[in-house]
């Protein structure tokens, strides 16, 4: 376990640290001067066989950015808890998602959780999924929405969970006996060894990278099925719906403002307005098929989403369009940006921005543009 | 060529030739003079300050001292090291071989 002690830095790694000091934890706690150490030592660690944690939020997760490739590239299967921050400039501290939905490309396997009892659940499935398709996951959850927050949750069994996560082998197992060099250039083409063996390139490694993410959104459903069955809690797989079978207005976003939208959906389905929601649990691997069964159906889509990509539009409603396109589902996607910086996202708010969406199917044609939720200037 | 590299992660073992012909690299190469070099006028183990220094591990700790041309990239630190200057980096295109 390595983590930079101070800011931006969540009660997490503390507690964590209190743990250790106190022997409940088995764990070596590394204090280190920044969050690209904390995640090399954790990289070191992993390739040697160590089961690690780190945690991090918005510009120290964006400081360990060049080590987050590297942990991916060596296929690691390190888990990392994400406080989901806003970033500076301007400085803030408080919650929304742009921290790692600007990591979105590095190769890690991202999760987003609704509640607390879902962190303490995700981690340990993270654990598994990260040692069967060696890669790293990212579990992210909202901070002090969720992160400075209390609620009762289970503490899985001990036992239980050793039973669920079996010991991790390392993809390589490194002794003197048997010297390797681990990430050594690889150039653009491929390459016969001094063994005679043809050796991928730069560009074959990257594709059984993607490839094992292909993979992943099954191990990643699997595993949630494996976890429901063993501790009686279903958080879903790569999505999670509510009342989404007969919903004729679909709300999506990921982590707590998700679970906003549940909230909404009662207001609305209280007006007789036929809603649901579809929470993106996973963003990457994007669950594309999931998407396209779960918005089937709809006949407007809302995207909530606590991040932006400058310049276009949400990050997540673009991911959503490209997973739809061709596919016959045709709905409008309105796009809302929603509680930057710890912008209060009240219920009533998406519900209102649903009734707008309901209002523009009769007739009016609706300009694709992204809209700034309870946010005025001038 | 017919085993299949089935790692997921860059590995290599050590073995010469790893990164390639290295040599292929060279602009200069080290020509050594032995009438200078003090091992080899000395006649027995002395300096071998160019196989210490050297970064590609390519000079023999011999005598004569030799430096493998297929992997010697030409950095020229042998040279530069030298007590006595007994090596020259000469352009590749003026070298005699």
């Amino acid at each position: 376990m390595a983590a930079y002690p101070i800011t931006p830095q969540a009660s997490l790694s503390e507690i964590l640290s209190r743990y250790v000091e106190g022997g409940e934890l088995k764990a070596e706690y590394v204090r280190v001067e920044g969050e690209h150490s904390a995640m090399t030592v954790c990289i070191s660690a992993s390739t040697v066989g160590a089961r690690v944690f780190t945690a991090t939020s918005s510009n120290g997760l964006l400081y360990m950015h060049e080590q987050l490739h590297w942990a991916a590239g060596s296929r690691l299967p390190i888990v990392m808890c994400c406080v989901n921050r806003g970033v500076g400039a301007p400085w803030s501290i408080f919650n929304d998602q742009q921290d790692s939905v600007s990591q979105r490309d590095t190769g890690w396997i991202q999760i987003y959780c609704r509640d607390n009892q879902e962190i303490i659940d995700t981690i340990i499935q993270a654990y598994r999924i990260a040692e069967q398709v060696y890669i790293p996951v990212m579990v992210c959850y909202d901070g002090f929405v969720l992160s400075h927050t209390m609620m009762p949750v289970h503490i899985p069994d001990h036992e239980q969970v050793r039973r669920f996560l079996p010991p991790y082998k390392p993809h390589t197992i490194l002794s003197p006996e048997d010297p390797r060099t681990i990430n050594s250039v690889l150039f653009p083409w491929r390459r016969e060894n001094p063994q005679g063996v043809l050796c991928d390139g730069y560009m074959e490694m990257r594709y059984k990278l993607q490839a094992a993410f292909e993979t992943a959104r099954t191990v990643i459903a699997d595993t949630n099925r494996a976890f429901a069955e063993s501790f009686g809690r279903d958080h879903g797989g790569l999505i999670w719906t509510y009342m989404t079978d007969d919903a004729e207005l679909v709300m999506t976003g990921m982590g707590s403002i998700a679970a906003e939208a549940v909230a909404a959906t009662d207001m609305l389905r209280a007006e007789g307005i036929k809603a649901g929601v579809v929470g993106i649990r996973v963003f990457r691997p994007f669950p594309k098929d999931d998407v396209v069964r779960a918005f089937s159906r709809a006949h407007a889509i809302l995207a909530f989403e606590k991040a932006i990509s400058y310049g276009y539009e949400g990050a997540l409603c673009s991911d959503l369009k490209a997973a739809l396109y061709g596919t016959g589902v045709n709905a409008p996607i309105h796009n809302y940006v929603a509680g930057l910086g710890g912008r209060d996202v009240k219920p009533r708010e998406l519900a209102e921005a649903g009734r707008n969406a309901v209002a523009l199917l009769e007739g009016q044609t609706m300009k694709n543009e992204t809209r700034w939720l309870n946010c005025y200037t001038g | 060529m017919e085993a299949k590299d089935t790692n997921i992660s860059a590995l290599c073992t050590p073995a010469a030739g790893e990164g390639g012909r290295t040599g292929d690299w060279r602009d200069v190469r080290p020509v050594i003079d032995q009438t200078k070099c003090i091992p080899a006028t000395k006649g027995k183990a002395a300096c071998f300050l160019c196989w210490l220094y050297c970064p590609e591990g390519v000079v023999t700790m011999t005598i004569p001292v030799q430096i493998d041309m297929d992997y010697c990239k030409g950095c020229g630190i042998c040279a530069e090291e030298c007590p006595p200057n007994a090596i020259r980096m000469v352009r590749e295109e003026d070298a005699d071989e």
